[in-house]
């Protein structure tokens, strides 16, 4: 019978995606980049709302967050994955909205005369039935899917506003958006590119590697050069882990380094982040900011006399504060730090922020 | 003309010494290649008179006038040195000095030159390695792989043994931090001084002086000479030349050895034990301190202040591709001392735990600035960012007059293959030099800039980072 099979194939799908997050963040199973996780986390829930029974939104909303819950616990560094589930919950109140007649602007404002008047909670607690609200949320997550596939693309295709020539550009460790971006303004501008190594992964080695062979001049350095060298860097573009609610970056470690040194030397730090990135987070959890991983990269097992001793750490993030970015470069423009929050809320419901 | 020429060899106060094959010319043969030489450069001078005279004094008037005119100002000159060096009290007049060849690659006429003085001293020179940063095409950049030793012959006739195996130390970076290069240093000097003779009819005073100029050269080609080791090579060259001439070689000997060790004892050893204890003030229990890289000086206020009982934590932080730090934390944690070991890009993460951070100095210039290991002015952004004091220790021997802004023009460049390294077995830059447009930078020393700074400890005393010329005005008053 169709039925039963499709839930268990939805299950081990489901099961196998939850493994590979696990996987992937410890570094030792195959390393994804955060595009590729949106995209698995919006097809998975493109699957879920075409396969499982609900009869109403609100059921629908119930099982995504249930998943999502499941999906953010397997990784909550990777927090991609709870973006796109709060985009889908966006997704799911608006078509709701739609099907019922109501404009969604006057829902989702919660302005002080709306408050007053309504008494306080809202009433909304998606019961009705629609017959056309499957087709409708799956057509916008398809939509959003489309969305996901083109952002490296837009963000590359404004990189001539923002290269001119003979510039020298500071960039550390590896970012794909970051290095699509520096590939296509190289096309017309000829430019000079330092990475910082970003130890001790040193993934500024594979970009660098990649970009010269684009014919980009690019130069390798430690991260302890960052401040020696950067009087004569004329920009820094960084890409980013996530984007936190407040405009700061949690970002992989040394970024908060080098956006010091281009603080002092009054660079401009460019920030290039899709909108995925954008999470309702604020970075004041302290104990699920960080996320450490085995420290052998830095003292290796060959210093065993005083390993025992010794307390090593690895942190894999940083936190840069809002004040040292000067601008935003998404896939729906530029923006500045300042501006995030209102994104923010037209991405994602205010009671999705706690899943 | 050749006047410029002749104006090269009179600037050398005293005799060359040519050495061809091992065996010393006599001074009739040096005359005639004199000559010869100066020969063969008129006749190509005469050739090319397009090219630009180089020389100040171009006249019509007949060249014996000119050599006339030339020796009487030579003279002239002379004696008012001499007079000069009576005086002390007297404000310094502008000294135009000579750049050092190490950060005038890019000049040709400067290579040129030094290509010359090599030849002449028969040192080998050493070549170039690899792909140099444009923003750095002025410095050296050598490959460890590539020693200067392997050029000389052996038994070197030229370069006393241990002056070599000094310079095969320099440059593989067996000996490495500026205290162990200028200790090292000071105790080859007192092997050669032991063994040398004083040929006849040569004054000790002179004749030692210019044995030393090719050791120093040689030095130089191994591993640019750091502003300690400068300072001390200049004392020894003072102290050479002020012995009096009726010392006889074996007194004489004796007192430059005395020196020697006097200068060691002084500026060094009894340096690190006035900082600690000064340092030790600024220890109080329960602090948690943070070191970067492995500072000589700032392990033995570490230790002294753990021997006294102090109660206190370390964070050290290591960089690539160095890792010196490593050293400090074995030295530190068998001392008893509780580390903990991350590397600078984690430096954000732990500064908020910090309550001070002590760093070591490779010198500091007269402007206040501190050159340092590469990173140190990152530590001291990053801890001024987060409001946690920055205390320098540096002996006063490391200061220099020398005044820098930023880390590009006067810099060394180690061996750039040194950034290479495996992860997750690959090793992604392992052809770089066959990829056209990629560069490895391996710079090893920058300067932090004074405001960074909140205070410097020195065996003088606790000063701020611009009081550092009023030391060496100071210094200088004293050693005249």
């Amino acid at each position: 019978m169709p039925g039963p099979y499709r839930e268990t194939d939805l299950t081990e799908k489901v099961e196998a995606f939850l493994s590979d997050l696990k996987r992937g963040g410890s570094g030792t199973g195959p390393l994804r980049g955060s595009a590729e996780t949106a995209r698995e986390t919006t097809a998975l829930l493109r699957r879920i709302t075409a396969q499982v029974r609900w009869s109403s939104a609100g059921d629908l909303m119930e099982v995504i967050r249930k998943e999502g819950r499941r999906m953010s616990a397997a990784q909550p560094s990777e927090t991609t994955v709870g973006n796109m589930i709060r985009r889908v919950l966006k997704i799911i109140r608006e078509e709701y909205a739609r099907s019922r007649g109501s404009s969604e602007e006057a829902d989702q404002q919660e302005s002080l005369h709306k408050l007053l008047t309504s008494g306080g909670l809202s009433e909304e607690n998606f019961r009705q039935y629609f017959t056309a609200l499957k087709a409708n949320v799956i057509e916008a997550i398809n939509e959003l899917l489309t969305e996901l596939e083109g952002t490296t693309d837009n963000i590359a295709m404004q990189a001539l506003e923002h290269i001119h020539s003979n510039e020298v550009i500071m960039t550390i460790g590896r970012s794909r958006t970051v290095e699509a971006f520096l590939k296509d303004a190289a096309r017309k501008r000829k430019f000079h590119v330092i990475v910082a190594e970003c130890a001790p992964f040193c993934q500024g080695h594979e970009m660098a590697t990649s970009l010269s062979k684009d014919g980009i001049e690019t130069t390798v350095i430690t991260d302890a050069a960052i401040f020696a060298v950067m009087s004569r860097v004329n920009k820094v573009i960084i890409g980013t882990q996530t984007v936190l609610a407040n405009g700061g970056l949690r970002a992989v470690n040394g970024t908060h380094t080098l956006a010091l040194a281009a603080k002092h030397h009054s660079t401009p730090l460019i920030v290039c982040a899709p909108m995925f990135k954008l999470s309702p987070q604020f970075p004041n959890e302290e104990d699920t900011f960080h996320k450490f991983v085995s420290p052998h990269e830095v003292l290796p097992f060959t210093e065993g006399e005083i390993l025992s001793k010794v307390n090593v750490h690895c942190p894999v993030f940083d936190y840069v504060p809002p004040e040292l970015i000067t601008l935003f470069i998404s896939n729906i423009g530029g923006h500045a730090p300042s501006y995030i929050y209102r994104l923010m809320s037209e991405l994602y419901h205010p009671e999705d922020h706690e899943l | 003309t050749a006047c410029c020429f002749f104006s090269y060899y009179f600037k050398e106060p005293s005799f060359i010494s040519y050495v061809i094959e091992g065996k010393e010319l006599t001074k009739e043969e040096k005359q005639r290649l004199r000559k010869e030489k100066k020969q063969q450069k008129k006749g190509k001078e005469k050739k090319d008179a397009s090219l630009p005279q180089v020389s100040v004094a171009e006249t019509a008037a007949p060249a014996s006038q000119l050599k006339a005119e030339r020796r009487a100002r030579q003279e002239a000159e002379r004696t008012s040195k001499q007079s000069k060096k009576g005086d002390t009290g007297q404000p310094a007049t502008t000294i135009v000095k000579r750049l050092p060849e190490h950060i005038q690659v890019d000049d040709p006429d400067v290579l040129k030159k030094l290509a010359k003085k090599l030849e002449r001293q028969q040192i080998p020179r050493r070549l170039d390695y690899g792909y140099k940063v444009s923003l750095f095409s002025h410095l050296l950049q050598y490959s460890r792989k590539a020693p200067l030793t392997q050029q000389l012959s052996i038994p070197s006739a030229v370069i006393h043994p241990a002056i070599v195996r000094l310079g095969l130390q320099y440059s593989q970076g067996i000996v490495a931090g500026s205290n162990a290069r200028s200790i090292a240093l000071l105790h080859a000097f007192k092997q050669v001084i032991s063994d040398y003779t004083t040929p006849s009819n040569e004054e000790l005073s002179r004749d030692l002086v210019n044995k030393l100029k090719p050791y120093i050269s040689f030095l130089n080609q191994c591993r640019p000479l750091s502003a300690s080791m400068g300072n001390a090579i200049k004392y020894i060259k003072k102290e050479i030349s002020n012995i009096p001439s009726q010392f006889k070689e074996d007194d004489a000997k004796k007192k430059l050895l005395n020196c020697i060790e006097c200068f060691i004892e002084e500026k060094i050893v009894l340096a690190a034990k006035a900082i600690a204890k000064s340092s030790i003030e600024k220890i109080n229990d329960g602090d948690v301190i943070l070191v970067y890289g492995c500072s000589s000086l700032v392990n033995h206020i570490l230790c002294e202040a753990f021997e006294k009982g102090r109660k206190f934590r370390v964070i050290v932080v290591d960089s690539r591709p160095r890792l010196e730090g490593r050293e400090a934390l074995r030295r530190l944690v068998q001392k008893g001392i509780s580390c903990t070991y991350v590397l600078i890009s984690a430096v954000s993460y732990i500064l908020p735990e910090v309550s001070k951070v002590f760093l070591g100095a490779h010198a500091l210039l007269a402007n206040g600035y501190v050159m340092s290991r590469v990173g140190t002015s990152q530590i001291a952004l990053v801890a001024k960012a987060f409001n946690v004091p920055v205390l320098v220790c540096c002996e006063t021997y490391k200061f220099c007059e020398r005044v820098q802004t930023d880390s590009f023009v006067s810099n060394e460049l180690d061996d750039p293959d040194d950034l290479i390294v495996t992860r997750k077995g690959e090793t992604q830059l392992k052809d770089w030099q066959q990829v056209p447009r990629l560069g490895l930078l391996n710079l090893v020393y920058d300067v932090t800039p004074p405001d960074f700074v909140d205070l410097v400890i020195t065996d003088l005393g606790m000063i701020p980072c611009t009081s550092v010329p009023v030391v060496l005005r100071v210094k200088n008053v004293d050693l005249l």
